[in-house]
């Protein structure tokens, strides 16, 4: 399949949406609401459940099911209340020894007015220092769209598992092909250079795992159970492991990125200070 | 009779390139004399303004400096020691034209990267220090960027260093797909692991930083400065106006917005940022562990 081919089917009309895995994976689901600061935001969906006996945290980007339930939710872009309620639960999930999973799917962090005035980057700056040391474990899957910034702040974890068809990129296929060729009709190329499927990213080790999908949205009980054992053995072996190890593997896992991917060039540059 | 169209192109010559385009959008070329000022319109002398730290002298305006005129300005004399500087970004993911786009980031700014990191003393106190260019593809943060930012981090962590760092910076850069992405993860993770060591960082946000670097480092220090006037958001304000269908307020996502909205500690003029950062350094000298100095 194509790069964009992918990219249509995780916005796909249809597509099980966060809340759908919170239903189908846990139990005793009981959602937590707002951020103690402003407010609550729809975009994103958060609480306690329960995995099999386990006791878990889950936070979820909803993009809603009905038109009404879009807006409310603003189409699973979040504003910066909508990280900051995520950080609280994280917080939560660390003081009683939870971990953590989070269910990507968003095209990107809200871009407007209210989200500037308080905050966004600032919200994502904190989600990324804080989940990096957060003594808990921390599993993301991407659903769908992974929408660069806004992906990333729910998705400083232990190991990233994608859907399929979801993909995870720096920035959206649309904005790439306006700036790079001035031509947001050239969305199909920009998919491709940007190298934003799921094997993409697992050759580039930014991802752990690929959960396949079936044809048809109306069956997806199969990516469900594999998920859900999924997450029982890989957390159960996390929780086992010695926090320090836990925090130094996930600093790892990060660090890497760019670490030996560049040139060397004899000369330093031309400039001096002046 | 029918011309043929190649006539009229130019050659793909990049050095003709450099002279006609680069050239001209340069902020300190020698043989520009005169330079308008963006906000009171005077026409100022390129010499004078380099003399007043790139700041009109009429109405305050700052212009854009690039790191090496910024390191002059605020370091101590031949104090700063680059490290890291012979690093150059490669096409990793194989992004189409970003070689050229590299090469001509390289002349434009004189600079193998979009970042210069090293050590230096200001008034007499040691740190880290990272200067962002802006000459360099809108100082956009790859992995080179990403890589040397952490490792002066990690240096800072190592030898109890306080790092001061001024961004100037598009976001993310996109030509290097996911692993720009990561830089972010990467950069703060860094970042924390310095502050959990107990040092100080200190951010000098200058015109325009947005996108990826605003969501992770630049928002992540201990005390956030701004220059006068800059721009400083998450979203750029051309993708905020047409996503929301409307105008956007006149001081929205400048440096006085955010400091009005409390994401600032304060707005510090150019010419008065090395004694601000001097008194900052003093302040934050960390007691001896043992005895007395």
């Amino acid at each position: 399949m194509e790069a964009y081919e992918r990219v249509a089917a995780s916005r796909a009309k249809g597509r099980p949406t966060g809340l759908c895995y919170i239903q189908n994976i846990f139990t005793d689901f009981m959602e937590m609401h707002g951020d103690r600061r402003f407010g609550d935001d729809a975009a994103i969906v958060s609480g306690i459940a329960r995995l099999y006996e386990m006791p878990v945290t889950v936070i979820a980007q909803e993009k809603g099911s009905t038109t009404k339930d879009k807006v409310r939710r603003n189409f699973g872009s979040a504003h910066p209340e909508g990280y900051r309620k995520a950080l609280r639960q994280m917080k939560l999930a660390e003081k009683f020894g939870r971990p953590v999973i989070c269910f990507v799917d968003t095209a990107g962090a809200f871009c407007g007015i209210s989200a500037e005035e308080r905050g966004e980057g600032q919200s994502i700056a904190e989600n990324l220092m804080e989940m990096m040391a957060l003594k808990t474990p921390i599993i993301s899957i991407f659903i769908g769209e992974g929408g660069s910034g806004g992906a990333l702040g729910l998705a400083v974890a232990d190991e990233v598992w994608m859907l399929e068809n979801a993909y995870y990129s720096v920035i959206s296929p649309e904005g790439c092909a306006s700036i790079l060729w001035k031509d947001s009709s050239k969305v199909k190329e920009a998919s491709q250079a940007l190298r934003l499927t799921a094997d993409d990213l697992l050759q580039f080790h930014a991802i752990e795992r690929v959960i396949p999908e079936p044809k048809d949205f109306s069956d997806f009980s199969d990516v469900y159970e594999s998920i859900k054992a999924g997450l029982y053995k890989s957390l159960q072996q996390k929780l086992s492991e010695d926090e320090t190890e836990l925090l130094q593997k996930r600093y790892g896992r990060f660090r890497k990125f760019g670490a030996d991917t560049y040139i060397t060039v004899k000369q330093n540059t031309t400039n001096h200070v002046n | 009779m029918k011309l043929p169209k190649s006539l009229f192109q130019k050659p793909e010559n990049p050095l003709e390139w450099y002279d006609s385009h680069i050239k001209n959008s340069m902020p300190d070329i020698p043989d520009q004399m005169c330079i308008s000022c963006a906000k009171c319109k005077a026409i100022l002398l390129t010499g004078d303004l380099n003399e007043n730290a790139r700041v009109c002298p009429k109405c305050g305006y700052h212009f854009r400096m690039n790191a090496r005129q910024r390191i002059g300005l605020i370091t101590d004399n031949d104090s700063f020691k680059e490290m890291n500087g012979n690093m150059r970004s490669k096409n990793i993911i194989g992004f189409p034209n970003y070689d050229k786009k590299l090469w001509h980031a390289r002349l434009a700014s004189g600079e193998n990267e979009a970042v210069v990191c090293g050590t230096a003393k200001i008034g007499g106190y040691s740190c880290c220090l990272f200067v962002m260019e802006s000459n360099f593809m809108m100082g956009s943060m790859g992995t080179v960027v990403g890589e040397k930012i952490t490792r002066l981090f990690e240096y800072a962590t190592k030898h109890s260093l306080p790092v001061i760092g001024f961004t100037v910076s598009g976001g993310a850069r996109m030509q290097e797909g996911i692993l720009s992405l990561m830089q972010m993860a990467k950069t703060s993770a860094a970042v924390k692991r310095h502050s959990d060591g107990g040092n100080l960082y200190t951010a000098v946000l200058t015109d325009p930083t947005t996108g990826g670097v605003t969501a992770s480092f630049a928002m992540e220090a201990d005390v956030i400065i701004a220059e006068p006037g800059a721009l400083i958001g998450f979203a750029g304000p051309r993708v905020i106006e047409q996503n929301m269908h409307q105008k956007l307020p006149p001081n929205f996502q400048t440096a006085e917005f955010l400091l009005e909205k409390g994401f600032v500690d304060d707005i510090v003029p150019r010419k008065q940022q090395k004694e601000y950062l001097t008194r900052l350094l003093s302040l934050h000298q960390r007691r001896p562990e043992h005895g007395s100095v």
